[in-house]
């Protein structure tokens, strides 16, 4: 036994196949709060607990899976092509809109979670918590967040995206399918987006475009505004 | 061998992104820098989106896979989650709803309550 956790196969086909599980799951019960990648999260760390297995050995034997959040960055870089050449005539105004919803992201999250009490190193964490996961951990760990807590905030934002995000568009009153798709792709990522795409094919381009463009935005910013942020603040 | 042309053209731009970031020493993930780079490429019909489209796309939907190794090291902060869940949650919340209204109000072009 002790042979086969040393080697990746166990841990990695365990993670492959709870994956599938949850995917399951969510399918069956169509609840945000069924998250797959939450759920197999969960499972995992039940499993390595009982287990007594550490992270470290977990983490290494699964770096076949983990590798590949690099190329699927990268990849990203297509449905954003293509998303851009649609809206060619409002590029200007959709940056803008952006700009400001990104910056006005990071800064509000970290000032919230500060006057709240919360850590500096919650706060780093903090920071990308609006943008699709493999990019928030990636600045997460640029400016000297906690990766894997990042992570963890990024879906729950996601969640709660999807949970209340098309109601709070309502709230506001806003009608333009473009404007939610943005909003709620900028604010909640792939998770909110992929929660609206079934009311039409616009959500999902328009959500896609603000997920990818406040991916971009945030790496692009965040490590240069965070550290007079820290300043100011410690 | 059309999956691993495309696949070979995706790590090209994630190399050269790391490349670069390491060489002018910025401080931004080197595969964002690639998925800049790709956008740029295929603007310039440097690459066409055929000539990756396939795996972009395999690797795109099964994203949410490839973070859960890292995710699971959760396990190592649940001090800090059970000390810090009040400033962690009312700041996601509040920020979140915060970057929806912005993105919409702004890039919002038809008129309110017009329908």
């Amino acid at each position: 036994m002790n042979d086969l956790l040393s080697q990746p196969v166990l841990h990695t086909a365990l993670t492959l196949s709870l994956y599938m599980m949850a995917r399951w799951i969510f399918k069956h019960f169509k609840l945000a709060i069924f998250n797959p990648v939450l759920l197999t999260i969960g499972a995992l760390i039940a499993i390595m607990y009982f287990t007594r297995t550490s992270f470290d050995q977990y983490y290494q034997n699964t770096h076949v899976i983990s590798f590949w959040l690099g190329p699927s960055v990268v990849a990203l870089g297509v449905p954003l092509y293509l998303n851009l050449k649609k809206v060619k005539s409002e590029v200007g105004r959709i940056a803008f809109a952006m700009l400001m919803g990104s910056l006005l992201g990071i800064v509000s999250v970290v000032l919230l979670a500060w006057l709240f009490g919360g850590s500096k190193e919650v706060l780093l964490s903090l920071a990308p918590k609006s943008v699709t996961t493999p990019i928030a951990m990636e600045v997460s760990k640029e400016i000297g967040g906690i990766p894997p807590l990042t992570a963890a905030m990024v879906i729950s934002v996601g969640i709660f995206g999807a949970m209340f995000g098309w109601n709070f568009m309502k709230l506001l009153r806003i009608k333009d399918s473009k404007a939610i798709g943005l909003a709620i792709g900028a604010a909640s990522h792939g998770v909110g987006t992929a929660w609206i795409a079934p009311q039409g094919k616009e959500y999902s381009a328009f959500g896609g475009l603000g997920m990818a463009l406040n991916g971009v935005i945030t790496a692009l910013v965040t490590p240069w505004i965070i550290p007079y942020l820290m300043e100011w603040l410690f | 061998m059309k999956q691993i042309k495309q696949l070979s053209a995706i790590l090209m731009f994630w190399l050269a992104g790391e490349l670069i970031v390491k060489l002018a020493g910025l401080s931004i993930p080197g595969s964002i820098l690639g998925m800049l780079l790709l956008v740029i490429s295929l603007q310039l019909k440097i690459i066409k989106p055929k000539q990756i489209e396939e795996v972009a796309h395999f690797l795109i939907d099964n994203m949410a896979l490839f973070f859960i190794p890292a995710g699971v090291g959760l396990m190592c902060y649940f001090d800090i989650i059970k000390q810090e869940w009040l400033p962690i949650l009312l700041s996601m919340i509040f920020s979140t709803l915060i970057v929806m209204a912005v993105v919409a109000f702004l890039s919002n072009s038809k008129k309110q309550d017009h329908e």
